[in-house]
C-alpha cells in the first residue's frame, strides 16, 4: 500500500492506493493538535509500503515518522493530472492559502502562485462568512443561487471583509445577496490569479481542494473565467493523492 | 560576553541596558541557531562569529572612542549615504537596527501600521533605546527615497538629529548637480562635528578605504558564483559577511573579507563546496536585507537550494561600482567623481531605472544560475511595482522566478517555505526534464 498524507491547517487527508493506482482507503480528519500521532494511529493496522507527506504539517511528518515529504504546489499538481491529464491550471483553495499552478508536461508544474499571508482569498474567510450569517458551510454555499443583487465585498482583508459583511446584514440586504457577495470576492481573486497562466481559450482547468465543494464557488470561479471548470470527485483528497502517487513513483 | 562588560558605556549613551541585553541574547541565540549549526563552514568565518558576539559590545566601545577624540560616528540607512566622506573625516559610518520585529509595535505607536518594516523597526530601535548604535550617533542621515522614510525623518529628528540629503528620483544633468550640492552639504554638517576643515586628501583617503571594501566584497561575489558545481561558502554566511559591512571598522573588515576569499580560492582549487553538486543555485533580488532577518536565505538553504548572490542594497548593488579618482585635484571634481559613482545605482527610487532590468538578466546568465527570487518589504512601493518589469523581463527570458512579499514577523516562514520548496521542485523538474529531452 502506497498512502499520502496531506495535513491541512483544517482538516488531514489520508489516502491508499494500491499496486493498480487504485485508492483503496480515503479518510478526512479534523486537524487539531499532535497530528502526526492521529496519522500513526490510523496507519498502526494497514500495511504500509511507502508513506510520502504533503501540506502545511508535512514536515511534522517527515521528522516523526522519517516520511518524505513534497509540497502542496507538487501534491496538486500530480494529484490534478492523475484524474484529468489534459489539465492545464489548477486552482486549489484550501483552509489557510490558495494557489493556481500552471502545469508542465507529464503532470509536473512550471509555476505557481499564492495568496499571501492574508485569509482573503482562501476558505478561512468563507468559513467566517457563514459563521457570522449563523448557516453552515452547505446552506451558505447554495443561497447564493437565490441571489437578485450583485453585491460586492471590496475589502482586501477578510477582518475588515467581515466588518463588511457585518454592515450588509445592519443595512438588511438578503442572506442569498450577501452570500453572492462573499463568493463574488473570493471567485474574483482567485480569477485574476489564475488569469496570468491560463492562455488558450480551451485550456483545461481543474478546481481542487475544500473549496472546490462549494457548488456556488464553482459556478462563480466558471462565470470569471468564462468556461468551463473541471471538479474531481473528492476534490480535497487530491493533495493526498498526488502525495500517494509520488511515492507510488518511487518504489515502482 | 561584550554586552555585560560595556554595560557602563552602554548606560552613558542612554541605552535600556536590561531590554538590551535581553533583545542582543534572543539575536545570538538566533546566530546560533542558524549559522553555527551549518557544516563545513570556512574557517575565515570564526572572525565574523567573535564580530556577532561583540557587535553592541566591543565594537559600541571602539565607536564610542572615536567620538571621544571628536571623530564623527553618523548612523544610516541607505547606500546613499557618502561613507567615503565620513570615513575620511576619521570617523565611522554604519548601519542603524532595523531588522527585527522586537520594536515594530512600539513604532506603530506613533507611525503607521502600513509602511515598511524597516522603517518601523528603525523607529521603534529609537522609542526603546535598544540600539547601542542608534544611540551612539552624533546624528542620523535619513535620505528621500520614498515617501514613508521622508516624512518618518520629521518625526525621529523629536527623538534624534537627523540630517537629510534630498536624493533626486530622476538622473537628468539638472538632478545631478543638486545631488552634489547635497553631498557639500553633508561634507559641511560632517565638518562641524569635527570642528575642523576636511582636506581633500583626507577625503581622497576616505575613498580609498571605501573602495577596497567594496573591492572585496565584490571579490567575494566572483568567488561564490565561478563554478556552478562548487559552492565555497553558504549563502547565509556570505550574506551575513554583507550585513556586517555597515557595522564593522571598515580596515579591519576589508581584511577579513579577503580572509575569507583567500580561504574561499582554495576551497575552489581543491573542489570544497558546502552543498552538494546540483543544488539549485539563487540569485535574490530586491530590497534591504538587515539583520537579523535571515527568513528568506533560511528558507532556501533549509529546503535543499542556495543563493549565490543577493542584488540587492545588502549585496551587489552597494558594491557593484567603485569611486574612479583618478586625476582629481580639487574638492569639486571629487563631489562630482562620487556622483558619478552614486548615480550608478540603480534604486528603484529613480523613475525610469533605466539598466537594471538588464543588469539582473546579465547577472543571471553570467553566473549561470538557476532561477531568481525576487524579494521585497511589504508596502516598499518601489521595489515592488518594478517587481513587474523585472519579472516580465525575466519569463521573455525563461527564467524562472518568484516573487516574495513578506516583513519581519515569523508568521509567514511556513508559507514562505512552502514557497521555495515549490519552486525548488520546479526548478528541478526543469532540469530533469531538460536532461530528458537532451537524450
Amino acid at each position: 500500500m502506497f498512502w499520502g498524507v496531506d495535513i491541512g491547517s483544517t482538516y488531514t487527508k489520508i489516502i491508499g492506493i494500491g499496486k493498480e493506482k487504485e485508492i483503496t482507503h480515503h479518510a478526512v480528519i479534523p486537524t487539531i493538535f499532535n497530528q502526526d500521532v492521529i496519522v500513526g494511529e490510523y496507519l498502526a493496522d494497514k500495511e504500509v509500503k511507502m508513506l510520502v507527506a504533503t501540506g502545511y504539517g508535512r514536515h511534522m511528518l517527515g521528522d516523526s515518522h522519517g516520511a518524505p515529504v513534497i509540497s502542496e504546489i507538487k501534491a496538486h499538481a500530480k494529484g490534478a493530472y492523475f484524474f484529468h491529464n489534459e489539465v492545464k491550471t489548477v486552482i486549489d483553495l484550501g483552509g489557510q492559502d490558495s494557489k493556481v499552478i500552471k502545469m508542465g508536461e507529464d503532470g509536473g508544474f512550471t509555476d505557481f502562485r499564492m495568496n499571501d499571508k492574508c485569509a482573503a482569498g482562501t476558505g478561512k474567510f468563507l468559513e467566517i462568512a457563514a459563521n457570522r450569517l449563523g448557516l453552515d458551510m452547505q446552506t451558505f454555499a447554495n443561497a447564493g443561487f437565490d441571489a437578485d443583487k450583485e453585491l460586492t465585498i471590496s475589502s482586501m482583508c477578510a477582518v475588515f471583509a467581515e466588518s463588511e459583511v457585518i454592515s450588509l446584514i445592519a443595512k438588511k440586504e438578503s442572506l442569498a445577496n450577501i452570500c453572492w457577495g462573499v463568493h463574488e470576492s473570493i471567485a474574483s481573486r482567485l480569477a485574476s490569479m489564475a488569469k496570468k497562466f491560463v492562455v488558450k481559450e480551451n485550456d483545461c482547468i481543474v478546481f481542487t481542494g475544500g473549496g472546490a465543494l462549494n457548488p456556488f464557488l464553482h459556478h462563480m470561479l466558471e462565470l470569471k473565467l468564462e468556461r468551463k471548470i473541471l471538479v474531481p470527485e473528492h476534490p480535497q483528497l487530491i493533495g493526498a493523492v498526488g502525495a500517494a502517487l509520488s511515492g507510488f513513483e518511487v518504489v515502482q | 560576553m561584550g554586552v555585560e562588560l560595556h554595560k557602563d558605556l552602554l548606560e552613558s549613551i542612554n541605552v535600556d541596558v536590561e531590554r538590551h541585553a535581553k533583545m542582543m541574547g534572543m539575536g545570538l541565540e538566533g546566530y546560533k541557531a542558524q549559522f553555527m549549526s551549518q557544516a563545513n563552514r570556512p574557517k575565515a568565518m570564526e572572525y565574523f562569529n567573535w564580530f556577532m558576539s561583540e557587535i553592541q559590545g566591543q565594537r559600541i566601545a571602539e565607536i564610542n572612542q572615536l567620538r571621544a577624540e571628536k571623530k564623527p560616528a553618523v548612523g544610516a540607512f541607505c547606500i546613499f549615504v557618502p561613507e567615503e566622506i565620513v570615513v575620511g573625516a576619521g570617523g565611522v559610518c554604519y548601519g542603524l537596527c532595523g531588522g527585527s520585529n522586537a520594536t515594530v509595535s512600539d513604532a506603530e505607536s506613533e507611525l503607521p501600521r502600513n509602511i515598511c518594516p524597516l522603517i518601523k523597526s528603525a523607529y521603534g530601535f529609537k522609542l526603546q533605546r535598544t540600539c547601542a548604535y542608534t544611540q551612539s550617533a552624533d546624528f542620523i542621515c535619513g535620505e528621500t527615497t520614498c515617501e514613508a522614510k521622508k516624512k518618518t525623518w520629521e518625526l525621529l529628528n523629536k527623538h534624534h538629529p537627523v540630517h537629510v540629503i534630498n536624493v533626486p528620483h530622476m538622473k537628468r544633468e539638472r538632478d545631478l548637480s543638486m545631488w552634489q550640492e547635497e553631498i557639500k552639504e553633508f561634507k559641511e554638517r560632517i565638518e562641524s562635528v569635527t570642528e575642523k576643515k576636511l582636506t581633500l586628501a583626507e577625503m581622497l583617503k576616505g575613498v580609498e578605504i571605501i573602495n577596497a571594501k567594496r573591492s572585496a566584497l565584490l571579490r567575494l561575489d566572483a568567488l561564490r558564483s565561478q563554478n556552478p558545481d562548487v559552492m565555497p561558502i553558504s549563502g547565509k554566511d556570505a550574506l551575513f559577511i554583507l550585513q556586517m559591512g555597515s557595522m564593522d571598522d571598515v580596515v579591519r573588515y576589508t581584511q577579513n573579507v579577503n580572509n575569507v576569499c583567500d580561504e574561499l580560492e582554495i576551497r575552489l582549487q581543491k573542489g570544497i563546496s558546502v552543498f552538494p553538486k546540483n543544488t539549485p543555485r539563487l540569485m535574490v533580488l530586491g530590497t534591504p536585507i538587515a539583520i537579523p532577518n535571515w527568513k528568506l536565505h533560511t528558507a532556501i538553504e533549509s529546503s535543499g537550494g542556495c543563493v549565490i548572490n543577493e542584488e540587492s542594497c545588502t549585496g551587489h548593488r552597494y558594491y557593484k561600482d567603485n569611486v574612479n579618482v583618478e586625476g582629481v585635484t580639487s574638492k569639486d571634481e571629487l563631489y562630482h567623481r562620487l556622483i558619478e559613482r552614486y548615480a550608478k545605482i540603480d534604486c528603484a527610487c529613480f523613475t525610469p531605472n533605466t539598466g537594471r532590468v538588464e543588469k539582473i538578466v546579465q547577472m543571471y546568465k553570467d553566473r549561470k544560475a538557476d532561477g531568481v527570487i525576487y524579494y521585497t518589504l511589504s508596502f516598499c512601493h518601489t521595489y515592488n511595482v518594478e517587481s513587474h518589469l523585472v519579472t516580465e523581463a525575466l519569463a521573455k527570458e525563461s527564467i524562472p522566478c518568484l516573487v516574495i512579499e513578506s516583513d519581519y514577523s515569523p508568521e509567514d516562514a511556513g508559507q514562505i517555505k512552502t514557497r521555495v520548496e515549490a519552486f525548488l521542485e520546479s526548478i528541478a523538474f526543469k532540469q530533469k526534464a531538460q536532461t530528458f529531452a537532451n537524450k
